[in-house]
């Protein structure tokens, strides 16, 4: 278990400033995803929360504890990470790469183990990835190499799961498999949290989203009330057909929104 | 579910046996082999305490300390050049890049310039290993708190250049030809003519240094994932590269004080071993470590054994070894990578 708590968090990558005054607690038990257009600060709130970048202000406590002070080792352990993107330096078996994700767990000087090794199986069975063990990691498809990187990413053991874009890459059966895995992650007393950009996807799994625009949090509760037409409007631009009714639930994009008169409204 | 081997262990199991076996091979050779060759019976005698004069001198002065130093230095160059090709996470890293070879070339060529080297023997190697030093403290200060790896290469390439520039500038002013030519002739690298006392100078520098390489493997092979992957499975960036710096400086700079510049042994050795391994960065070390050894001190026999009219040196057999092994290995990755 492992509650994140976000109190009037700042920050700034370079000199532009990406974050301004987040308060959010984050509590186990939820599929929270975060939501936004491109720039909005999505992925720089996620890193924030995990102490991967300086904050100008404000504060990120894990379970209370401030994230900075905390050691390195132990936040490792607290939330698992999904980076944007599939950053591979060197071409690793499927198996190796997985296994990094014990890391946390292992001293300077001790080997994998019996639990380890459990672990890393059990993460590439449920990211479907048995099979492909033995390959090597930089020869697989994208959308493969993405469900190697989940895993990974699973293979921590961690209380709470932080992914960014994990459907980027995937065809849409594979998408389902890994939204109804972190759903039931979440349910399984876990907190996990889902960088998103396809709405639908959110509405059907999220428990909450949190919605991000130019680094300001401008929605953060349920689906049913984060996402409505005159807020994808402002926030994304877009005309938009939503029915949170249907099953599964659906959010169409329509259609660039202008301001221009003969267009939308 | 197939897991059929521990994950960080090399792929190819007799890897490790063959190379230690590898170096118990090319030691042997190196102190049988030479202007005069002494056969194993009068190799036993001298180890036994009841050998001739002649290969008890040859042995224990001459051969030994020059075996040990090639395999010291050759360690510590393979070692050094893995580590930095996974910190770094660029193949054509190599222990030069961070200008710790420079740095310490620079202090020794300033030995000899200055006339400080005629003193004591110890005196080059140690102003050597003190300019390695400072360009450590130089390297840190233009990188700043930066983590990025380009960022230490441009730093590294700065304080690099600065160091050649020092050196270019001693073979500039050299007052005389002979000083010009000593200096350059120290450059091209050897480990001829080398007492026990080199030995006692690069075997501390060789430890320390390669225990602090040694120490961060877990962190090289968390770095595949890049630097925000690494840090969210607990490395301490910051400390990983200040343990990485000193060892390079340390260990890179010992060695380089003692046997001058040699090149392409950290570069091809890690290539070399790579594909016997389960291509992490952490499994390449000590085999890269032994790999290197075993180049360093093989190509040390080819310098006595090639006969020709003045001294071969050892940077340029490595040289001219390195290039066709690096060329043959590019081939071959060319069609698998």
């Amino acid at each position: 278990m492992v509650t994140i708590r976000v109190e009037g968090l700042c920050a700034r990558l370079g000199r532009r400033a990406v974050l301004h005054d987040i308060d959010a607690t984050l509590a186990p038990g939820a599929l929270i995803g975060i939501i936004g257009p491109n720039g909005a600060g999505k992925s720089t709130l996620v890193r924030a929360m995990l102490g991967l970048i300086d904050t100008t202000h404000g504060s990120v406590t894990i379970d209370g504890r401030a994230i900075a002070t905390l050691p390195p080792r132990d936040r490792a352990r607290a939330i698992a990470y999904l980076p944007q993107g599939q950053t591979l330096h060197w071409p690793l078996s499927v198996e190796r790469l997985v296994a990094l994700g014990r890391l946390p767990h292992l001293g300077p000087m001790s080997r994998i183990g019996a639990a380890d090794h459990d672990a890393i199986v059990a993460a590439m069975a449920r990211t479907d990835v048995a099979h492909l063990a033995d390959r090597i990691a930089t020869e697989l498809s994208g959308g493969e190499r993405a469900r190697v990187m989940l895993a990974r990413a699973l293979a921590v053991g961690a209380p709470g799961l932080a992914v960014d874009e994990p459907l980027a890459a995937l065809d849409p059966g594979h998408q389902i498999d890994v939204m109804q895995l972190l759903a039931r992650e979440a349910q399984a007393g876990g907190l996990v949290i889902a960088v998103l950009h396809d709405l639908s996807m959110a509405a059907r799994y999220c428990d909450r989203l949190l919605l991000l625009d130019r680094g300001r949090l401008v929605a953060d509760g349920p689906p049913d009330a984060v996402l409505t037409q005159d807020r994808l409007r402002a926030v994304y631009g877009i005309t938009s057909r939503i029915d949170l009714a249907a099953t599964p639930p659906l959010v169409a994009p329509l259609d660039r929104w202008t301001a221009d008169p003969d267009h939308g409204e | 579910m197939r897991l059929t081997h521990e994950p960080p262990a090399p792929r190819h199991y007799a890897l490790m046996p063959l190379l230690i076996a590898g170096v118990v091979i090319v030691a042997v050779a190196s102190l049988r082999l030479g202007p005069v060759t002494l056969s194993l019976d009068r190799l036993l005698a001298v180890v036994m305490g009841h050998g001739d004069p002649v290969a008890t001198t040859i042995l224990l002065d001459l051969r030994l300390p020059r075996t040990l130093i090639g395999l010291l230095v050759g360690a510590m160059l393979g070692l050094a050049g893995a580590v930095l090709q996974g910190y770094l996470r660029n193949p054509l890293a190599e222990p030069s890049v961070l200008g710790a070879s420079n740095a310490a070339a620079l202090g020794a060529v300033a030995a000899i310039y200055f006339g400080v080297a005629g003193w004591h023997p110890a005196m080059l190697p140690l102003l050597s290993i003190a300019t390695g030093l400072v360009a450590l403290l130089l390297l840190f200060t233009l990188a700043g708190r930066a983590e990025s790896a380009l960022t230490l290469i441009l730093a590294g390439i700065a304080v690099s250049t600065l160091a050649g520039a020092g050196i270019s500038l001693a073979l500039n002013l050299s007052p005389n030809p002979f000083a010009a030519m000593e200096i350059m002739t120290w450059l091209m690298g050897s480990i001829e003519n080398r007492s026990i006392d080199h030995v006692w100078i690069v075997l501390p520098c060789v430890i320390l240094g390669g225990a602090l390489l040694l120490i961060d493997r877990r962190a090289l092979d968390a770095l595949t994932l890049g630097e925000d992957g690494a840090r969210s499975l607990g490395v301490d960036l910051r400390r990983t590269r200040t343990r990485l710096l000193l060892g390079v400086a340390i260990g890179v700079g010992g060695a380089v004080s003692v046997s001058g510049s040699i090149g392409f042994i950290g570069l091809i050795v890690p290539h070399l071993v790579r594909p016997l391994t389960d291509r992490s960065p952490s499994a390449i070390l000590l085999p890269s470590l032994l790999g290197g050894a075993i180049l360093l001190v093989a190509a040390d026999i080819l310098v006595r054994l090639i006969p020709t009219s003045s001294e071969l040196k050892l940077g340029v057999v490595t040289a001219f070894l390195g290039v066709p092994i690096f060329l043959l290995h590019l081939l071959r990755e060319r069609r698998t990578w």
